[in-house]
């Protein structure tokens, strides 16, 4: 409870909750909020590039503009935060699943497996996350299901070393060892006492590799190998932009703001999360109010960051 | 040692995901249209008839030895695609490296003198903001602003960045001065996009560390014994809080890896980046695997490098080591 009201009082985090509560309802009712379909195009010479605010000949009301081939842009960035915030939460539980297995496994078992699947780890995360994410795009047909799959088995790292470390933190406290001691198995043990108690980290990680995600999607769209077009993703909308900069520059403007935010979101509600649920750090922030994401094992989402290995 | 490790295992990761990899490479090689005998032969030319272990090893000799294969889109040595791109990588990666850390260490500490201030308040919102901008768009978005929009409004020539590329067209005509200044001209957008995203992150870091050695006992201590307030915040605060910084050197080169690769591909810079997507995009796999293994050299060095200057810079692990 007490960590609930530490979220809700800290500011950052009900910015960023408002945020990305914001895009979700934009792309949930995105068929109520624009009745025109986002992939529609009519009469393309009539009806490209319109400017914000503009009605074309149809009488529709562009509210945002229209693309190259006459899309609406509203549409289209409301049908995108669909896909964005989906990849994005998607990814993030692939990667939390598979990363907290590896890392919960090496701590548990330790020895020489342990140090395999460390290894194994570290060179993953030696390997810029962004090459690694090329070179598996383009070894698959491009599709949603293959850009959440290697966002996912491309994040796990920095929750699998997040995971060790907690792990094996525990199994040196007392509370563990009596666990251990009144007969309680490995299974038992890890669901009632390990996991919960290994959580908060993770659970920061999750909030910050969302952000990070989508914009490592946003990425992969853009470079034309990521969600595959006419699908309106934030990242093609601004490869699309990027070909007309000089007519229309608010094709390439409006889905990379949207990018941005909601990524400034994500890191806003990892970095409130932290200190809500990690007490020390909650003190800590009081003494030093309004810090940064520094001092923590667990920087901001950044697709870079990322792949340095401290967030999935 | 470890670090040789690593990179060996990124090595044979990179060759097992794109052996494994669905598709033929020998019938990209060949085209749509070749027969079966043209098959066969491309294969045997690729050596693709021989089982996976032996090709792995025969490919990792030939890549220890420096032999890295032919580019199959280029028909050229793999070495020489990489070799003339690797510069231009160098100058923006150098460049971008040193800017991050010069802005980001001062903007970091300026923020840490004046917290809570307006000047702190102001620049905390907008390192927030620019940390979250993806490098393409921010990238395209200041090509708006200093290629197209300084030249629609009529700006002085000096606020007018080309776009695209190393050097302007006509730079062999230009005087040797002339051609550097062109040169510089030609960096400035992409720099300002690596630096802006880099300077953001490592300030945001830099401010933090800061303030949390301010907080912490030791300094209290300092305090309380009466040294003067010079004395406690730069021998005392900057020494302990600017440590971190160091560690941030072998966290931030993927980082600056994965823009680069961005930026080159948005301002048509020669580099790595550019290199690795067209690669990626043409399945040139000799390529892909030569600058993916490069690359965690890289990285790997970058974390080397790190973890020597630690040690030379905080006393407690230089007494560990000897």
């Amino acid at each position: 409870m007490t960590s609930v009201r530490a979220l809700l009082t800290d500011s950052r985090s009900v910015v960023g909750l408002a945020l990305l509560a914001g895009f979700a309802l934009f792309g949930v009712f995105a068929p109520l909020l624009s009745p025109i379909d986002p992939l529609a195009q009519t009469d393309v010479v009539t009806t490209r590039f319109l400017p914000p605010l503009t009605v074309g000949q149809d009488g529709i009301r562009r509210l945002l503009g229209t693309d190259a081939l006459g899309r609406d842009l509203f549409t289209r960035l409301a049908y995108g935060a669909r896909i964005s915030l989906a990849v994005g939460l998607l990814a993030v539980a692939v990667s939390l699943a598979v990363g907290g297995m590896v890392g919960v496994t090496a701590a548990m078992i330790g020895g020489l497996p342990e140090r395999a699947l460390m290894a194994v780890t570290d060179a993953a995360l030696a390997m810029p996350r962004i090459v690694l994410l090329l070179v598996l795009v383009t070894l698959w047909q491009q599709s949603l299901l293959l850009v959440v799959l290697v966002l996912g088995f491309t994040g796990w790292m920095g929750v699998a070393r997040l995971a060790r470390a907690e792990v094996r933190g525990l199994l040196g406290r007392p509370f563990v060892e009596a666990a251990r001691a009144s007969g309680q198995g490995a299974a038992r043990l890890l669901m009632r006492h390990l996991l919960p108690n290994a959580a908060t980290p993770l659970i920061v990680a999750a909030a910050l590799g969302v952000g990070n995600a989508i914009m490592l999607e946003a990425g992969l769209s853009f470079l034309g190998l990521g969600i595959p077009a006419p699908a309106p993703s934030w990242g093609n909308m601004i490869a699309n932009g990027r070909d007309a900069l000089v007519n229309a520059p608010w094709v390439a403007t409006l889905p990379g703001l949207a990018v941005a935010v909601t990524v400034v979101a994500c890191n806003l509600l990892g970095d409130g999360l932290r200190d809500a649920l990690d007490p020390q750090s909650r003190l800590a922030s009081r003494a030093t109010p309004r810090r940064p994401a520094a001092g923590s094992s667990v920087p901001p989402a950044r697709p870079d960051a990322a792949a340095a290995g401290t967030s999935p | 040692m470890a670090g040789a490790g690593i990179v060996l295992l990124v090595v044979t990761l990179t060759f097992s995901l794109i052996s494994l990899a669905p598709g033929d490479p020998a019938r990209l090689w060949v085209g749509p249209g070749a027969g079966e005998t043209e098959l066969a032969a491309a294969r045997r030319a690729l050596e693709l008839d021989r089982p996976l272990a032996v090709r792995y090893v025969s490919w990792l000799v030939d890549f220890a030895r420096g032999d890295w294969g032919a580019s199959l889109a280029q028909q050229r040595p793999v070495a020489h695609v990489l070799w003339d791109a690797l510069p231009h990588t160098l100058v923006l990666t150098g460049a971008s490296l040193l800017l991050t850390y010069v802005g980001g260490v001062v903007l970091g500490l300026l923020q840490a003198i004046t917290r809570r201030s307006a000047l702190d308040t102001g620049l905390t919102v907008t390192s927030l903001l620019v940390y979250g901008m993806p490098a393409y768009w921010l990238a395209i978005m200041l090509v708006l602003v200093f290629s197209y929009g300084a030249a629609r409004f009529g700006w002085p020539a000096w606020l007018h960045f080309p776009a695209l590329g190393v050097a302007g067209l006509d730079a062999d005509f230009l005087s040797p001065w002339g051609r550097v200044v062109d040169r510089l001209r030609h960096l400035a957008l992409p720099l300002a996009t690596l630096g802006a995203i880099g300077i953001a992150g490592t300030a945001r870091f830099v401010r933090g560390a800061v303030l949390d050695v301010r907080g912490s006992g030791f300094v209290r201590t300092a305090r309380a014994k009466g040294l003067s307030p010079q004395t406690v915040e730069t021998r005392h605060v900057l020494r302990n809080g600017l440590l971190p910084v160091i560690t941030l050197l072998g966290l931030s080169l993927p980082a600056l890896v994965s823009g680069t690769v961005f930026v080159e591909v948005v301002f048509a810079w020669p580099g790595m980046g550019r290199v690795m997507v067209a690669a990626v995009g043409a399945r040139d796999y000799p390529v892909v695997m030569a600058v993916t293994a490069l690359f965690a050299v890289l990285v790997v060095l970058g974390n080397l490098l790190a973890d020597l200057l630690y040690a030379v810079a905080d006393p407690r692990l230089r007494r560990g080591l000897s």
